[in-house]
């Protein structure tokens, strides 16, 4: 079994121009997770599952994360003048935090039994640039999982080989699992 | 030339004979074989699964015959969450069956969408599209109130009469047994209703 530091330095020695991040989770189920990138993201996750001492095999779970803007305040420290004199002080300064959707996925190794690894793979926004890379090609077991976030959240599958609605009709407009969804009546 | 014997000769108590009209005996028949609809939508399916196995028995009752046809069915037990995209698909299978035919709304989801009302793909009771006879509530409802539900039913039955107003549709020939069937819109199910959902 590996750290998630120690995958992410496999991806970096492997890749040398990918940009693999860890994303720290603080939550009592702490469990950071990898955000791979989106261009590099199918050879990652062919890496990741050919390799013989990683071997994940199987991606049990597949999930979408929206993020809409948030305005977050936060203390920062600026230097004054008062009384003629520069001192320093804290002010509160807001900032808009980035939008995008998010993919997850859960992979295990059902040969070597470890696991989970959770990587992300995310969009650079959530109005107009949706694509990230299709994972299906890598496991198959992701086939219905992302028509489904196709479905509820609107990420586009690049590679996918059936991305059409799964839950609600075709005809249908909207992703209802977006934060800013409101369902009709 | 033999007298006549005033008293009647058969004495029917006594030769096993009964009188009854021909109403009581056509709702005898009817209200004693209703032909379930074999479709489950959710978690009361299981219990209405369970209604009928050998614990709980439904065909004490004489419905049983759960019929995989809408052809053969005289009832549809409505058992469990209407998604706006199996409504359609719900009140077609409806339009299929020959009257008479009754409906039972097993469930909150069924009655008025339960839990998941306020969900973007949970229709808000299946009377918006179809009549229900009886309704039933719990969540699910355990096997026993699908029973009571069902003996109720039976009463209706039992009381309705064959002629005059209130006579069943497939005895009225200006009846008609078909409900429109919604169809999809871009955000919601378009077309028209029994009713109005209820404002929260």
């Amino acid at each position: 079994m590996f750290t998630l530091e120690q995958i992410k330095d496999r991806l970096a020695a492997a890749f040398p121009g990918a940009s693999v991040e860890i994303i720290p989770n603080a939550s009592p189920s702490h469990q950071p997770s990898l955000l791979l990138p989106a261009g590099q993201a199918l050879q990652l996750a062919r890496f990741l599952r050919d390799q013989p001492d990683l071997r994940f095999d199987y991606a049990s779970n597949v999930t979408g994360v929206d993020w809409p803007e948030k305005t977050v305040k936060e203390k920062v420290k600026v230097k004054k003048i008062i009384d003629g004199v520069e001192k320093e002080a804290e002010e509160l300064a807001e900032r808009k935090t980035a939008a995008y959707l998010e993919a997850v996925y859960h992979l295990y190794s059902m040969a070597l039994g470890h696991g989970p690894l959770v990587i992300r793979l995310r969009t650079a926004n959530r109005t107009d640039r949706l694509t990230v890379p299709s994972l299906t090609p890598v496991w198959r077991s992701c086939e219905l999982q992302e028509r489904e976030i196709f479905d509820l959240f609107g990420i586009r599958f690049q590679g996918h080989p059936d991305l059409r609605r799964l839950l609600m009709w075709d005809n249908f407009e909207g992703y209802p699992m977006r934060k800013d969804y409101v369902p009709a009546s | 030339m033999p007298q006549l014997n005033p008293q009647p000769q058969i004495k029917p108590a006594h030769e096993g004979v009964i009188l009854t009209t021909v109403e009581d005996l056509y709702n005898w028949g009817r209200k004693n074989s209703l032909w379930p609809l074999q479709f489950g939508l959710a978690c009361c399916a299981i219990e209405m699964i369970a209604a009928s196995m050998a614990r709980f028995d439904i065909a004490r009752f004489g419905a049983e015959v759960f019929r995989p046809s809408p052809r053969q069915a005289d009832l549809m037990i409505v058992s469990g969450t209407v998604t706006k995209k199996m409504a359609p698909q719900v009140v077609r299978l409806f339009n299929q069956m020959p009257e008479p035919k009754y409906v039972i709304a097993m469930g909150a989801c069924a009655i008025c969408g339960g839990p998941f009302r306020d969900g973007y793909n949970v229709l808000r009771g299946i009377d918006l599209y179809i009549p229900v006879d009886i309704y039933i509530p719990g969540c699910p409802p355990r096997p026993e109130a699908l029973l009571e539900g069902l003996m109720k039913l039976q009463q209706k039955i039992a009381a309705q009469r064959l002629t005059g107003p209130d006579r069943p549709p497939h005895l009225n020939p200006g009846a008609s047994g078909e409900f429109p069937v919604p169809q999809y819109g871009p955000h919601d199910l378009v077309g028209p209703q029994l009713a109005k959902p209820a404002k929260n």
